[in-house]
């Protein structure tokens, strides 16, 4: 085993004059959680089906468990669990039956597809067919038959598109135990504070390029960004405010005064000992300002 | 992948089950038609001669004693008449004391002629029984037993192959465009097993389906309404039944192959299915056709298997009868599942 599970280099797709994807490059080690994220038409999907080998690059190379993906690699296969963001499944049947089928094609028995309806919390749902079942509830069936045969690597195409925030927080905690038990997850996202907590590395993709790839708190840094501290308009007068230590630009509106600077320490301090902590809100920088900084877009998700 | 094939197929059939519009053109559509060309069809060529009647003259009393004609009595001459002008019967017999007079429309040759034949040939025949002379001649009728079929003989077959091309055309193709459109294609490719055990576990769904239809399709013909007879030899027509299934679904496959929609599947498939259906012989024996339309028939796969199973379904022929419609249709089933296998794609582009 080398040190990387998936080692893609300069990989180009396009769909006539459409860059899809124009030069990605990345590597993410075992068991480590990847995040890649980017607003719609960013090229995470096609990229993504390069990687599990659904489709073939026009340039470039991925190696996946040390072995090229594509054209398809059977001896690869059951070691890779792929969530289409588009769901698939076989028609008019129940949610346990899908699972079934999904773990028969691995030689798995069928308690394992209970085993799963319990972890994405389906349980109550498993005679249910899965047309009848709701958009997040396919979504987790989805999710469960991708995971069902435990592979080694994982990729899922926005898992938590879909989801309730409870099912979201469920999926989060469903995802960490699987990379706790060593497992390399790929994934996309269109949320960017789910991929901050998640994720060991993020990758932020625009037009077919990626703009930025580290650790969610390394991209923040790099940023430089001053944090915004905003209290209740009337605690203090704009003059006081800007006199306080640490306080680089102060702006009131009808509901805040909101001060903007880069030592937030002695700045709270100042205002703790005032006693002026009404509504007090503190902001650090996020991965959307990082995206923001890095397209000159404001991110919608 | 034993396990997968099973549960491939299990998923197959659970799906094929629960659909109910499946179901419906499998099991119950070629049954109507089997019911209404059955029942059509059941007294094709015992059908009685209608005759008008005016009058109580002894020609009525015999003519109605015959039983092959429909005497239909009318109180007053004119409107008998009327009935004959419109065309409704081919002709009234007046029969009033001695006096014996056939009016007839002209319109249809053939038909007037029997009526009047008919009716001369009673009207002298009694009179000779009147002269009280023995007849010179002596004259009886002896049936012989004719090599055409039944109705049903042949619509059994007809309308089964058909059925059975219906759903393996339909059932190959529609499953391909619905699974490629729905990314299961794009499921299984990413799972270990092989495109022969996906399209295998299908095959194996449509044949099982073929049987049964086959099945009950048979056992209704066989009810006493219709009365299809089974030939000693009916059990031959098993192989070439297969190699149908065989071969409509290779058809199937290619269709699925090219079609990106279900709707544009179902018009190919109607397109492919529907002339074979009108020329080889699944309404009406093709031996009704001009020659050149029976030749023209032979290049269908469907004429092959109809003439087959009506060859040991119901003609009873022996084992060596086997050979032209068994290797027609293999033939076709390579040919074609080669160029199916070359232009099969996992997902559209
Ligand atoms: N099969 C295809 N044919 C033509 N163009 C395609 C095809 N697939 C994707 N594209 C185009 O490539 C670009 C990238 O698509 P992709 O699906 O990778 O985006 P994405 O980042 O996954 O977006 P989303 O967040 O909406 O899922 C888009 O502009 C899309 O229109
Ligand atoms: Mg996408």
């Amino acid at each position: 085993m080398t040190s990387a599970a998936i080692v893609v280099e300069d990989i180009h797709k396009s769909y006539g004059d459409l860059h899809a994807v124009d030069g990605v490059s990345f590597t993410v080690g075992h068991g480590e959680f990847f995040g890649i994220l980017g607003p719609n038409g960013a090229g995470k999907t096609t990229a993504l089906e390069i990687v599990e080998g659904l489709r073939e690059p026009d340039r470039g190379s991925v190696r996946l468990l040390d072995e090229n993906p594509f054209p398809r690699n059977v001896s690869l296969l059951p070691r890779i669990g792929v969530q289409l963001q588009a769901s698939a499944f076989f028609e008019k049947l129940t949610a346990r039956e899908q699972l079934e089928t999904f773990a028969s094609l691995y030689g798995i028995g069928a308690a394992r597809a209970r085993e799963m309806l319990d972890l994405v919390g389906l349980t109550d749902k498993a005679d249910t067919r899965e047309d009848k079942l709701s958009g997040g509830q396919r979504q987790r069936l989805s999710i469960a038959c991708a995971l069902v045969h435990d592979p080694d690597v994982v990729f899922l195409d926005e898992p938590t598109a879909a989801l309730d925030p409870q099912a979201r927080r469920n999926l989060w905690d469903v995802l960490r135990a699987i990379q706790a038990r060593g497992k390399t997850i790929v994934y996309t996202t269109h949320y960017l504070d789910e991929a901050e907590i998640l994720c060991d590395r993020v990758a932020i993709m625009d037009r077919g390029r990626i703009l930025a790839l580290d650790t969610p708190a390394a991209l923040v840094r790099g940023l430089d960004a001053p944090a915004r501290i905003t209290l209740d308009r009337g605690a203090l007068t704009t003059a006081d405010a800007a006199a306080l230590p640490g306080a680089d630009e102060v702006s009131e509106d009808d509901q805040a005064l909101t001060f903007v600077t880069r030592t937030p320490a002695p700045l709270l301090t100042a205002l703790a000992e005032r006693g002026v902590l009404d509504g007090l809100q503190v902001r650090t920088a996020t991965l959307e300002d990082v995206f923001l900084q890095l397209t000159g877009r404001e991110y919608r998700a | 992948m034993k396990g997968a094939f099973k549960s491939l197929s299990i998923a197959m059939a659970k799906g094929y089950v629960r659909d109910k519009t499946t179901l419906f053109f499998a099991f119950v559509f070629p049954l109507m038609f089997l019911v209404i060309f059955g029942l059509l069809f059941r007294d094709v060529g015992s059908e009685k001669i209608k005759l008008g009647a005016f009058g109580d003259g002894q020609v009525i009393t015999v003519l109605e004693q015959t039983g092959i004609v429909d005497v239909q009595h009318f109180d007053t001459l004119d409107a008998g008449v009327a009935k004959v002008r419109d065309g409704d019967l081919p002709g009234l017999v007046e029969a009033t004391g001695d006096k014996v007079v056939l009016r007839f429309a002209a319109s249809d040759q053939s038909q007037a002629g029997t009526v009047q034949g008919l009716v001369s040939g009673v009207t002298q025949q009694l009179n000779v029984q009147a002269s009280g002379q023995p007849p010179k001649y002596d004259f009886s009728a002896q049936q012989v037993e004719d090599t055409s079929l039944k109705p049903i003989q042949y619509l059994t077959p007809g309308i089964l192959s058909w059925g059975i091309a219906i759903t393996a055309v339909f059932g190959a193709a529609l499953i391909m465009v619905s699974w490629r459109r729905k990314q299961v294609l794009r499921r299984l490719r990413l799972s270990p097993v092989g495109a022969g055990t996906v399209l295998g576990s299908r095959l194996a769904v449509t044949i099982s389906v073929a049987v049964l239809q086959a099945v009950i399709f048979i056992a209704v013909a066989m009810l006493p309404v219709f009365g299809l007879t089974l030939s000693g030899t009916w059990w031959l027509a098993i192989p070439v039944f297969l190699m149908g299934v065989l071969a409509f679904f290779s058809i199937g496959m290619l269709v699925g192959a090219f079609a990106k929609t279900e709707e544009a599947a179902t018009g190919m498939a109607n397109i492919v299915v529907m002339p074979m259906a009108f020329l080889s012989g699944t309404f009406f024996p093709i031996d009704l056709a001009p020659k050149w339309l029976q030749a023209v028939s032979k290049v269908f796969p469907l004429r092959h298997m109809n003439d087959g199973i009506t060859d040991f379904l119901v003609r009873g022929k022996g084992a060596e009868a086997l050979l032209l419609p068994c290797g027609v249709l293999l033939g076709f089933t390579v040919v074609i599942s080669v160029i199916a296998a070359k232009v099969f794609r996992w997902e559209d582009s």
